[in-house]
């Protein structure tokens, strides 16, 4: 089924907000056919894991513990008549691989490709959450954050702008407070807006004071672009090449950065859903 | 400039291309120096910090984190730290302890006292053939129903209260605690969460190391994560604790008692993981400690339903499930070493005495020994296994139902009974406590450390180790009790 056959045949339903509450279907873990994959990814402790658990209905245990998740889990959920699949990340603070937990992480953000990544922020500590976000913003456009714990933001007394935050990211921002479960419809038909390419992404690069390190990074990227064209990253790749990261290096020599232009999101569900058929 | 040295490198094919832009990567970072990674970092944080700025307002008063700045002083504090997770951990066993009686005695009722005989009557009535029967009822229903009823009370109590511990953020500042006691022996500060987690299981513990970038300092958490007493292992500690230790105890303290018994094998778990990483740094795991920072998650109030029901669904039934999965084939195992005869005596009466010099000397018993190794697959299901193959050496008459029937006691006093009859003495319960404390790692935990580490040796290590501690300590106990009592 064509993406636009298939939104055409929801667009009547997506303007009924009653609809989206039925629709949300709770999936667990069966995930045959899936046709959208989201990855999870977020500091520790920001209530990563409850979101996972709301999205998909799994009760996995959710500990207030940095360190919880080492590996990766994985669910599902239908949403808009398609369905997801969300793979939860290991907290990280960022995506530089210095550990195990961050390369998993910067791994399935990077070769997995999923068609969204969710980064759940805390809300009470916007300012090192987005350390981790903008780092992913380099890899991806197709972002969606999570503000989360709002609710404790609001009894510390801080208001958060997230109309400013969306357009300063230049990604779709939603307030949630994934405890009492606040804010997840609206997460999930953001989802679905990335996922389906309605969102106009114009995600937020980062800039350098110095003007030797913009001008390194965009000589590099450049000469990356060109060597694998339609990769959605070269600027990351180079930043990595520049900071000597060995696994990414490899990925080049490899030629492991060129598999990744090939394949598409839509191109990648589509696949999934040849080989299942 | 730097075009024309990297056209230099042009080669027309893929691998040349590619080769080239690693080589500009090599020159471009000679060029901007060795700041790039500081630059760069400073870059993400002043776009953040920017960003956060203009989002962020903060209205009216000063933040409100006055609970969580008292309560830290007192959790984390040098003086406060210690004795304060004492009291919340004994307190946390005695309710366990206080709680776990009078459900066990109903299960027990239930399984045993009701439903063994039932079961027995109708197969009478269908006329099974008396090893079918045997091995069936006598072996593998009683080994299930006496894992079931031992081990779900206090299970289904010591989880949740645990759980909520963890989701209120304590567990976060007891690992801030304990983290400077293992920086200091040539550890890394992480492995005190990856210890938390292995108080829990030690599979999981293990997985959790993952945390630990070093892969010294990896190794090291992984070998020493054995002496973090699991799931498995606490209802054992916590039985004996209460038959041997709490029954010497007037009454209204026996609770209490128990409960120090076991907060106290705990801790000395915890002393020997810091005393065996402090070994293996100083001899063959020698590096340097790499710093890290922890953060102290805010403390969150938990939700208590949802975390009970998380912690029954994902502990309690998973623990459950996987002690009478292995129960199943153990009964199976045990009643018919009880009943297949080499003369006069069964396979495992002949085990048994065999065993028995070796056990007395470590102030165990044979018994125990066996019982070690037919539940090598897992902990859980030693103390059935101990107290059905007591019976069977005491060769007891009026408890049990026969060769190779596991039972259920009444109370904790008729347990205690079976013991003394089968030689026991407040030492055997004591080493037998050791002795769980320090053994080898379930198979599970095993096979985890093999996927993680991926060697053989260290495979080998971490498995024979704390064997080998258990075997001395023991030893050494039993030699100086029996120097200091005399007998």
């Amino acid at each position: 089924m064509s993406e636009e056959r298939k939104s055409a045949l929801h667009a009547g339903c997506e303007t009924c907000p009653a609809h989206h509450a039925a629709n949300l279907k709770k999936l667990g873990v069966d995930m045959e056919n899936w046709d959208y994959v989201v990855a999870l990814a977020g500091n520790p402790n920001t209530g990563k894991s409850t979101v996972f658990n709301a999205l998909t209905g799994l009760r996995q245990h959710t500990g207030n513990w940095p360190g919880k998740t080492v590996t990766r889990a994985e669910g599902g959920f239908v949403y808009g008549g398609n369905r997801y699949k969300i793979v939860d990340l290991p907290g990280t603070y960022s995506l530089l691989a210095t550990s195990m937990d961050e390369e998993v992480a910067r791994d399935f953000i990077l070769f997995g490709q999923p068609d969204v990544t969710v980064v759940v922020v805390d809300a009470t500590r916007l300012e090192r959450n987005l350390n981790l976000l903008l780092q992913v913003l380099e890899i991806t456009d197709r972002v969606v954050v999570c503000l989360n714990l709002i609710d404790e933001a609001k009894r510390h007394n801080l208001t958060i702008d997230e109309r400013a935050l969306a357009r300063d990211l230049g990604v779709p921002v939603v307030p949630t407070s994934a405890r009492y479960g606040d804010g997840l419809e609206r997460l999930t038909s953001e989802i679905q807006s990335v996922a389906t390419g309605k969102a106009v992404l114009s995600p937020h690069r980062i800039q350098s004071d110095s003007s030797e390190l913009s001008d390194a990074v965009s000589q590099l990227a450049e000469q990356i672009a060109e060597e694998f064209p339609g990769l959605p990253n070269a600027r990351w790749v180079a930043l990595r090449l520049l900071d000597g990261d060995s696994r990414i290096v490899e990925a080049v020599r490899k030629g492991e950065l060129g598999d990744l232009t090939q394949v598409g999101p839509e191109t990648m569900a589509e696949a999934a859903r040849r080989s299942a058929g | 400039m730097r075009k024309a040295r990297a056209a230099n490198y042009g080669a027309g094919i893929a691998g040349g291309a590619r080769e080239n832009i690693l080589q500009t990567a090599d020159a471009l970072r000679w060029e901007i120096g060795q700041d790039f990674h500081k630059t760069l970092m400073e870059s993400i944080y002043t776009d953040a910090a920017r960003i956060a700025e203009r989002a962020v307002t903060r209205s009216g008063e000063k933040p409100r984190r006055d609970f969580d700045l008292l309560f830290d002083r007192i959790a984390s504090s040098r003086i406060w730290g210690f004795p304060l997770m004492l009291l919340l951990f004994s307190l946390v066993f005695w309710i366990t302890i206080a709680g776990a009686n009078v459900p066990s005695r109903m299960l027990a009722v239930l399984l045993v006292e009701n439903g063994h005989p039932f079961l027995k009557g109708l197969s009478a009535t269908i006329g099974l053939p008396w090893w079918i029967d045997g091995l069936l009822l006598d072996g593998i229903y009683l080994a299930v129903a006496w894992v079931i009823s031992v081990m779900l009370p206090p299970m289904m109590i010591f989880f949740p209260m645990f759980t909520l511990l963890e989701d209120f953020g304590y567990l976060p500042r007891v690992a801030f605690n304990l983290d400077n006691l293992f920086r200091k022996s040539g550890a890394h500060g992480k492995q005190s969460l990856s210890m938390m987690m292995g108080f829990g299981c030690n599979a999981a513990g293990i997985i959790s190391t993952r945390i630990i970038d070093s892969p010294r300092e990896r190794l090291i958490a992984i070998i020493t994560n054995n002496f973090a007493l699991c799931n498995g292992r606490w209802p054992t500690q916590i039985i004996l604790a209460t038959i041997f230790i709490g029954a010497l105890a007037p009454a209204h303290l026996a609770g209490f008692i128990s409960a120090m018994a076991v907060v106290s094998i705990a801790l000395l778990g915890v002393a020997l993981s810091l005393v065996v990483s402090w070994f293996l740094s100083k001899t063959w795991l020698r590096g340097e400690v790499s710093v890290f920072s922890l953060e102290l998650p805010p403390y969150r109030p938990p939700r208590i339903l949802q975390t009970i029901y998380t912690s029954i669904i994902d502990r309690t039934i998973f623990v459950l499930w996987r002690a009478i999965v292995f129960a199943l084939p153990a009964g199976a195992v045990i009643w018919l070493s009880a009943n297949i005869m080499i003369g006069d005596v069964s396979v495992a009466g002949h085990l048994i005495d065999w065993m028995n010099p070796f056990g007395l000397l470590l102030g165990l018993n044979g018994v125990i020994l066996l019982a070690y190794i037919v539940a090598i697959p897992a902990n859980e299901i030693v103390v059935p296994t101990i107290l059905m193959l007591t019976v069977l050496a005491g060769r007891m008459s009026g408890v049990g139902e026969g060769a190779g029937v596991m039972f259920e006691l009444d109370s904790a006093g008729d347990t205690l009974r079976i013991f003394q009859a089968g030689g026991w003495t407040l030492l055997t319960a004591v080493n037998l406590m050791l002795f769980s404390l320090l053994h080898n790692p379930c198979s599970t935990t095993i096979y985890t450390i093999y996927k993680e580490t991926g060697s053989a040796k260290w495979t080998t290590v971490a498995a024979l180790l704390p064997v080998a501690m258990g075997l001395g300590v023991t030893f050494v106990v039993a030699q100086v009790w029996r120097l200091v009592a005399g007998s």
